[in-house]
């Protein structure tokens, strides 16, 4: 692991000037934000990430879950994964939340990991982690070794020639499908940004895989009141029962009249390169009776363009069955 | 093996630790006979010596209940900490990446990655290891329950696995053994010793 200096923050503008690219006119290194460090330590002492600075923010006061006055609920940045999963609020309003972050990762780990973090939390893409190997998201214009190489884990959706990575986050899936909003701060004020403008697509430039600039404080997620009379699921589908990473998940959220369905909110996991939201199989779904032909015809859309990868391909059927599973179970 | 150290292996008060380095120091001082110092180990409290330039941090760090002021390098995690720093060895660096628990600690009463946790970031924290669980002449009630139930081979993860074990009971936790080995996946067992494991965590449980 490289050296860095280390700064606690004390309060949210100091760890903001600590992080801003220019303070006070002087040019700041590269800084990071430590959390939960589940990441963030993970790569430094890989030498994927070498901050000069790394800030260390978990003494904030941004640890709180609370109700707001239109029904909706605050999270905290610093709120710890294992405490978000195990809210009672979570639980009852927000069930799809509470089951994506207990499927994530092992206890010890949600115990660290925070919400912020996790909205961060880098690809488990072995190249990425592989300092030998070429990578675009690690190291711009390198190439991408998994095209072409060992890509079994990586997405079918949302790729491109430059980079083929997963965003690796069960806990992103379900935010997705809440339609969360993701508050921040930086040196000119606060600014909220809906998470699915949060993530970016790789394109041509890989390494940018979020809209925060330099000194962007994640503050706080805001989910909206809960859809009355809906239920909620999150389903993942592994190599392993207990502690890996998704080869395909589902987030949905759904209300009925009777046969009908409502009203349908519907992300994807572990295929996409970023939490992947379905706009095409929620109207296919939406005002129509149940019926598993529709619920087949809902997967058919949300997966139209995947495209495979010389390893990847049984992914986009898997994400299918996945998807249809869990419009069964919600509505069994 | 040299008669020094059958004998210091005949020592029924030495633990196997001081024992491998006893062994290991009486056969660098045989290989090396010209050898005129050998090293000591820097005192304890003291990290290891940090190169000039390298930015350190002061922490205040509570093990077990005892308080330990240090200057560290910035870089160090709390499992290096513990065991090089403060010369706590039971806990154990396995992958030393957050994926096998076996570097287990508490951290204000909730289990952590050691491996994963920079010491600079838990000061001020309590901190609990394996050596502030119990002792070998009064055991806690999960190490009785490891040993009764043998939930171990090698027992290289076995303080990690005690450590998990410990912070369970205080954890949303169902009652059957799926339940348990869930939230006991982030401990890996490359012997397989998890039948035995589970058995010893529901005998402490279902005692409670």
């Amino acid at each position: 692991m490289e050296t860095f200096q280390f700064i606690r923050a004390t309060d949210i503008q100091t760890a903001i000037r600590a992080g801003s690219k220019v303070n006070e006119g002087e040019p700041v290194p590269q800084a990071r934000f430590l959390a939960g460090g589940t990441t963030l330590i993970d790569l430094m002492k890989l030498d994927v990430d070498q901050p000069q600075r790394v800030i260390d923010i978990n003494r904030l006061p941004l640890d709180k879950i609370e109700k707001m006055a239109d029904g909706g609920l605050s999270i905290g940045a610093l709120v710890r994964n294992s405490d978000l999963a195990h809210d009672q609020t979570v639980k009852d309003n927000y069930t799809v939340l509470s089951q994506a972050l207990l499927s994530g990762a092992s206890a010890q780990l949600r115990n660290m990991a925070t919400t912020a973090g996790n909205l961060l939390q880098r690809t488990r893409c072995v190249y990425f982690r592989d300092t030998a190997s070429p990578c675009n998201k690690r190291d711009p214009g390198s190439g991408c070794s998994a095209i072409g190489g060992f890509n079994r884990n990586l997405a079918v959706l949302g790729t491109s020639e430059h980079c083929i990575a997963t965003n690796p986050s069960d806990m992103n899936v379900a935010l997705t499908a809440l339609e969360a909003m993701i508050h921040t701060q930086n040196s000119s004020g606060p600014r909220e940004i809906p998470i699915s403008d949060f993530h970016l697509l790789p394109g041509d430039t890989p390494h940018r895989e979020t809209v925060l600039q330099p000194g962007e404080l994640i503050t706080h997620v805001t989910l909206p009141p809960p859809i009355p009379g809906s239920k909620s699921l999150y389903l993942k589908l592994r190599d392993r029962a207990s502690y890996e990473f998704a080869l395909a998940s589902a987030a949905v959220i759904l209300a009925r009249d009777g046969d009908k369905l409502k009203q349908v909110r519907i992300a994807l996991g572990g295929i996409g390169t970023k939490p992947w939201r379905c706009p095409k199989a929620e109207s296919v779904l939406t005002g129509q009776s149940i019926s598993p032909q529709l619920f087949h015809a809902a997967a058919e859309a949300a997966l139209k363009g995947a495209k495979p990868q010389s390893e990847n391909g049984f992914k986009i059927e898997l994400a299918k069955r996945c998807l249809v599973h869990t419009l069964h179970l919600l509505t069994a | 093996m040299s008669d020094n150290a059958k004998q210091a292996a005949n020592t029924s008060d030495l633990s196997r630790r001081s024992f491998l380095t006893r062994s290991g120091v009486i056969g660098v001082a045989a290989t090396l006979e010209s050898c005129q110092t050998l090293r000591q180990a820097p005192p304890r409290e003291q990290a290891a010596e940090t190169p000039a330039g390298v930015p350190t941090v002061p922490v205040t760090l509570h093990i077990n209940g005892i308080a330990h002021k240090l200057d560290i390098d910035t870089r160090t995690t709390l499992l290096d900490c513990l065991r090089e720093t403060v010369g706590l060895t039971g806990t154990k660096k396995g992958c030393d990446h957050g994926q096998c628990g076996a570097c287990t600690v508490h951290v204000n009463g909730r289990r952590v990655n050691s491996c994963l946790t920079l010491a600079a970031a838990v000061d001020g924290d309590e901190i609990t290891t394996i050596e502030g669980l119990g002792q070998p002449d009064n055991l806690h009630p999960m190490q009785a329950a490891f040993l009764r139930c043998d939930g171990y081979q090698c027992g290289y993860c076995t303080s990690g696995q005690i450590m998990s074990a410990v912070a369970l009971q205080n954890e949303p936790c169902g009652p059957t053994d799926a339940e348990v080995k869930e939230l006991m996946s982030g401990n890996i067992c490359r012997c397989g010793a998890y039948a035995n494991i589970t058995a010893a965590i529901q005998e402490v449980r279902k005692k409670a």
